[in-house]
């Protein structure tokens, strides 16, 4: 008979193992934040649905002090998300060849962290030129 | 030796299948020198300690792949890793994570061999060539392709640094998928289509989450991570266009 | 030949494609998107005060690519945070497998739905 019995350890708490994988969860935790966000903006969307006041009235609340706390604190997780997703790019996407080399990692990074930038900067002035 | 020699407290996580109900730790002081790794005081202690501690080495020169282990939480080559860089620090070791533990710091890795071998690890030619045809030709380029992908000497050190494979012991997890990439990117290879049903499977590469500490533990510089991500791109257009061009994958 | 066993094809390039398209314009659009509707507007800060006004939303989401825009930011957004929360929930050791799945990702099409719905319901 044999006299195997291999053990299998428990996986509880693995994630607090390794301050890798702190960083790995509190990164995936931005999730929480992004839902939070698209939730604030369906609320908004359904009170432009029912008309002026209504919308008038979620205007208002985006104006309270506790509006724009949480709105700092989303701002603060998602900008960490934006972060964490292009540094992830060296591990997530295919390698880029640009004249038969392939790009270093933090020239990836680092040009998606741009990319980023220039959106922003984009959507901004977008919206300050329908805005006037 | 002279009054001088260095000791360094090593814990060890052991477990004996015949009498341990479940694994526990024992402390031993090793008198080490500079150039002593973690594997020779873990040769020092069976020496003189416990001649029952086991644990799997083979080359002490990072190449077999043999000799992997928790160090301090972290999966290493314990040939490669030194004492010196734990002392005067208490260090713990303890057999690879995630792996049922078959004995002291010795794992069951019967799991990776069978998936090694769901690979289909060799080339599936692309053309069958008679020898009057001569060899298959590759150029420098072709070969750029997937040589960073054969440097992989099946230590497992990125399935002891994987979650996902922790959480569910199916997925097929990076090394395999490093290997199954290096085959799928050879330009005499044409096995990509039969390896895609692996790929698209439950057990394939969606329960990767892109947590990445694989590469960053991998002693020969693979990036498994990077093959599981490449192949989740594959495996997405598999899914996507196989009803426009219908062949392999599964069903 | 290695034996071949009949593997069943995982559904998850479905969930994986909606949640890296929402990653991707999360990272792009969202932390400018939450200055401007979180803070800039509310505090009229480098945005003259009616940006947001009634009229000037209401015509942006009866646009067609405004339209496209609200729907794709709330849906996708919604897809992203489903997918990795459902993840997530898994890896803490909560297992509630249809439960957890119908949870995250049911909620993500609730939004989807909703948002289409009142979009549609705004006209062109």
């Amino acid at each position: 008979m044999s006299k195997r019995r291999p053990y299998v350890r428990p996986m509880g708490g693995w994630w607090k193992k390794n301050p890798f994988f702190v960083e790995y969860m509190v990164h995936e935790g931005t999730a929480l934040f992004v839902a939070a966000y698209a939730v604030t903006l369906l609320v908004g969307l359904v009170r432009l649905g029912q008309g002026e006041a209504a919308w008038n009235g979620w205007l208002e609340a985006m104006k309270s002090p506790l509006s724009i706390v949480f709105h700092l604190v989303l701002l603060v997780a998602i900008a960490y998300h934006a972060i964490t997703w292009f540094k992830l790019f060296p591990l997530t996407m295919p390698p880029m060849v640009v004249n038969g080399k392939r790009l270093e990692p933090n020239v990836v990074v680092g040009g998606g962290w741009t990319a980023a930038v220039v959106v922003a900067l984009g959507l901004l002035a977008v919206v300050w030129r329908i805005a006037q | 030796m002279s009054e001088s020699q260095k000791i360094i407290e090593i814990e060890v996580l052991r477990y004996n299948p015949e009498s341990d109900k479940e694994p526990h730790r024992e402390v031993y002081k090793v008198p080490f020198s500079d150039d002593m790794s973690v594997l020779q005081g873990a040769q020092y202690i069976k020496d003189n300690f416990d001649g029952s501690l086991t644990f799997r080495w083979s080359c002490r020169m990072a190449i077999c792949g043999s000799c992997g282990m928790m160090i301090n939480g972290i999966p290493k080559l314990s040939c490669e890793t030194f004492l010196r860089d734990y002392y005067p620090n208490r260090i713990s070791i303890e057999a690879m994570a995630h792996f049922p533990i078959e004995k002291d710091l010795v794992v069951d890795l019967s799991g990776f061999i069978e998936k090694l071998e769901s690979i289909q690890p060799y080339i599936i030619p692309r053309e069958a060539r008679t020898l009057e045809q001569g060899e298959y030709i590759q150029s420098p380029a072709q070969f750029n392709e997937y040589i960073q992908f054969t440097s992989c000497i099946n230590c497992t050190l990125c399935y002891a640094a994987c979650p996902q494979f922790g959480l569910n012991p199916d997925f097929i997890g990076p090394a395999a998928m490093a290997l199954l990439h290096r085959y799928n990117m050879d330009s005499r290879d044409g096995g990509a289509e039969q390896r895609m049903q692996l790929v698209t499977s439950e057990e394939g590469v969606f329960n990767c989450s892109a947590v990445g500490y694989c590469s960053e533990v991998c002693p020969k510089h693979v990036d498994p991570g990077n093959a599981v991500n490449i192949n989740k791109i594959n495996a997405a257009k598999d899914y996507f266009l196989r009803f426009l061009s219908p062949k392999g994958g599964s069903k | 030949m290695s034996t071949m066993k009949v593997r069943k094809r995982s559904n998850a390039p479905i969930f994986w494609g909606l949640f890296g398209a929402g990653g991707m314009l999360a990272a792009l659009f969202g932390p400018m998107l939450v200055f401007i509707t979180g803070i800039a507007v509310p505090l009229a800060l480098l945005l003259p005060a009616d940006t947001m006004s009634y009229p000037k939303m209401l015509a942006f989401a009866q646009n067609f690519i405004g339209k496209a825009f609200i729907f794709a930011i709330i849906a996708l957004f919604m897809w992203h945070a489903a997918h990795r929360i459902y993840h997530s929930l898994h890896e803490i050791g909560i297992h509630a497998g249809m439960f957890a799945k119908l949870l995250c990702y049911g909620s993500a099409l609730v939004c989807t739905v909703i948002s289409a719905v009142v979009l549609l319901g705004l006209g062109f």
